[in-house]
């Protein structure tokens, strides 16, 4: 087939904003393999693979794209799996166009070759042809204990099981997935597709245990003495920021975690079908301009509120969120107020949320993370009236480990402190992913799990 | 795992079940909590642990049934098991280092009352009970307080068991008889922390409370079990569930408790109704 030289990506279908935005399908329903060809024919396949360098576990793009074109999805597959264990989540979540996408040749006149959707194609593909041959693993009867089944300890854990090791995973909750679980909503990653995902690390000979909260039920410390060697602690950030602001304690504000572990992880939005619920207004605002805000302004609009707002301190270049999910929240109705800051929750004499008091911010010198710093504008002070306040902006990693593992060196705002083979201050002990480096992105922390998974296995052997 | 061993039903409301649980029973302390969730479909939902049994393994929950989880708990029976059953989570009591204390449960936080006085007692404290119910149809533990304490006094809002009155006239007449406590622990509903925890402030005796409020994970994660005390916000399942009762913002507590009313009524109703339908059937 010859090379395909339009400047644009292949489309990939979606459902209709309004028609999406009532239910929790997925937005975009991927690729057909004629779709896949087409824009796998827009690879040029360079020599000296600039997207790769982009990319935070080196999935050998150009080779696996190549296969595509070649119509050897299997091959394509085997060429992803070799250093990424969660294909069908990263084609969905990672941020390309500030990876992969972003180094792309194509990109400098036009569009970059759509690497996520091509890597989703595949991964969906092979999933539903169940193409995936089983490798044969040498165990060596060394146990790992795994702290967190999100994208860091699922991605150590499945390493270090195709490595030989008896790995257990122990999580807290009382399903495996963490964030693609509790906080990415069904319409941006089915929930089915983390659970396929989670069946292969099974087959690996992982081994889950839910309902253990590492630091409570059992120590580390106690887990040596079951006769495990190493560990790897992947507890993400799961402590939710605040602002502190006045009446951030009324009635009907969540925190982005409360509200999306209540519908995704918990199904409120199957309530009464599922016991949990959720209560929501008609008007709704999500303060934060990450993607968990998305994800919580989005799902807002799904349960029905007619309204939603996404409140964000500074401008729309700054917003840490996916180009792809700012689109479709447009898409789908989300009302943007930028450069606006909340300085109060205001509320009615029964303890329930009646508004939100903002300022108008601008733009001043850039602060230490590049960006330009926010400052309010004098007497800008605007009120809107709403029932719910969701706050989305940032969480620090949860202090229930370091509390209770003596030794265990950490940052003053909590992240673990690791060297960069991931290698904690005790012996035997790695750590990794939002747990060391603060709240962001699930690549990053399963590039980081990847890294500890290698350094286990060194450390072990040579002991 | 996750066994019901043992299932009392103590009065129309409350229920006594023992699972087994042997991970948690053996670091499980008074004032901890644990989350269960019934099955595929079911809240996760925080129970204080009522007592513990290292040697048997197995974890008491003493509840009352007012919401869709504990109506459908206590439908289970000995033999059966629950999906999810982790703990023990938050911060277990500190209980060392006291002479004499007034442990007072109102209503179901009997339950609760209960191991902290069994725990003092254990460690030398002379320990005075204090329990309130509504009548005496609803009087729970009474035997089991008294064996753990010196002195157990149980009252009832209509005086049907002969002892009339709210547990803080009761406290307030031990205090002013002259009995010295150097800690007050009250747990129950918040409208009874907030006025033992008024009475104690008067007297200057340091006070107790155990909060119970809405939340998921029971980790620290969702924030939505947050209080305020002493003008900060804290969240009961890490940083409590115990806290200083004279620091704590009870208004603000009571008045957060009625977020999910509605949806609770909904779903007792739901459930009723389903009930009712397989009746007919």
């Amino acid at each position: 087939m010859p090379k395909n030289m339009s400047l644009k990506k292949v489309p990939i279908p979606e459902q209709a904003p309004e028609v999406r935005n009532k239910n929790f399908e997925e937005v975009a329903t991927g690729y057909t393999k004629e779709m896949a060809l087409e824009e796998a024919n827009r690879c040029l396949n360079c020599k000296n693979k600039p997207c790769m360098q982009g990319c935070p576990v080196q999935v050998h793009i150009p080779e696996f794209i190549e296969a595509i074109t070649e119509q050897n999805f299997e091959k394509a597959y085997a060429i992803i799996k070799k250093t990424s264990s969660l294909p069908a989540v990263c084609g969905r979540v990672c941020p390309q166009e500030s990876q992969c996408e972003k180094y792309c040749v194509r990109g400098i006149k036009g569009e970059a070759v759509a690497i996520g959707r091509l890597e989703r194609f595949v991964a969906d593909y092979c999933m539903n042809n169940n193409t995936e041959e089983k490798i044969n693993i040498q165990k060596n009867g060394r146990k790992v204990a795994v702290l967190g089944a999100g994208p860091a300890g699922l991605t150590c854990a499945g390493d270090l099981a195709k490595a030989g090791f008896s790995v257990t995973v122990f999580e807290a909750f009382h399903k495996a997935g963490g964030v693609l679980v509790y906080g990415i909503p069904e319409f941006r990653l089915p929930k089915s597709i983390v659970q396929k995902e989670i069946d292969g690390l099974k087959e690996l000979g992982v081994e889950i245990q839910t309902n253990m909260v590492v630091g409570k039920t059992v120590s580390i410390d106690e887990l040596r003495e079951e006769g495990y060697e190493a560990f790897f602690i992947g507890t993400g950030a799961g402590l939710p920021a605040f602002m502190n602001i006045p009446g951030e304690n009324l009635n009907g504000v969540y925190s982005a975690n409360e509200f999306l572990t209540r519908i995704n992880l918990m199904k409120a939005y199957q309530f009464p079908k599922y016991d949990t619920p959720v209560y929501l207004g008609k008007r709704v605002a999500v303060v934060g301009g990450g993607n968990v805000a998305m994800d919580a302004a989005r799902c807002a609009k799904r349960l029905g509120a007619e309204e939603v707002y996404i409140i964000y301190r500074r401008g729309e270049e700054e917003m840490p969120a996916r180009l792809e999910e700012i689109h479709h929240a447009k898409e789908e109705g989300i009302i943007f107020k930028l450069l606006t800051n909340p300085v109060e929750v205001l509320g009615d004499d029964k303890g329930w949320v009646t508004g939100i008091r903002c300022v108008k911010m601008e733009l001043g010198e850039p602060d230490a993370s590049g960006r330009r710093r926010p400052q309010p504008k004098e007497n800008s002070e605007f009120d809107i009236a709403l029932e719910n306040v969701i706050i989305a902006i940032g969480q620090t990693p949860n202090p229930l480990i370091k509390s209770t593992t003596e030794g265990l060196e950490t940052q003053k705002w909590g992240g673990i402190i690791t060297n960069e083979a991931g290698k904690t201050s005790l012996d035997g002990v790695y750590a990794g992913g939002d747990a060391v480096t603060g709240a962001a992105t699930v690549i990053l922390a399963m590039g980081a799990g990847k890294t500890a998974a290698k350094s286990i296995a060194d450390y072990l052997l040579k002991k | 795992m996750n066994r019901i061993v043992r299932k009392k039903v103590l009065n129309e409301q409350v229920v006594l079940m023992e699972i087994d649980a042997p991970r948690i029973a053996k670091k499980a302390e008074p004032g901890q909590f644990i989350i269960f969730r019934i099955d595929e479909q079911g809240e996760r939902i925080p129970l204080t642990i009522a007592d513990y049994d290292r040697e048997k393994g197995t974890v008491t929950i003493i509840f009352q049934i007012v919401g869709e989880s504990t109506m459908r708990l206590s439908e289970l029976n000995e033999g059966d098991t629950i999906l999810d059953f982790v703990g023990p989570l938050g911060v277990a009591s500190h209980l060392e280092g006291y002479k004499k204390v007034a442990v007072i449960g109102g209503g179901l936080g009997t339950a609760i009352a209960y191991p902290q006085a069994k725990k003092l007692t254990a460690l030398g404290a002379e320990v005075h009970m204090i329990t309130g119910f509504r009548n005496k149809e609803l009087i729970i533990l009474e035997e089991e307080c008294k064996k753990v304490s010196a002195k157990a006094i149980v009252a009832t809002d209509d005086g049907s068991n002969g002892t009339k009155g709210f547990v803080t006239d009761v406290l307030k007449k031990l205090i002013e008889e002259g009995n010295q406590y150097d800690l007050v622990i009250a747990i129950g509903p918040l409208v009874m922390m907030k006025f033992v925890s008024q009475l104690t402030k008067e007297y200057g005796i340091k006070t107790i409370v155990s909060m119970n409020p809405i939340m998921i994970d029971g980790t620290g994660m969702c924030g939505g079990c947050r209080v305020t005390v002493g003008g900060k916000t804290k969240f009961a399942c890490v940083d409590g569930p115990d806290f200083d009762g004279h620091e704590v913002d009870f208004d603000q507590a009571i008045l957060r408790q009625q977020t999910f009313k509605k949806y609770e009524q909904q779903a007792v109703q739901n459930h009723k109704c389903r009930l009712e339908g397989m009746a007919d059937a």
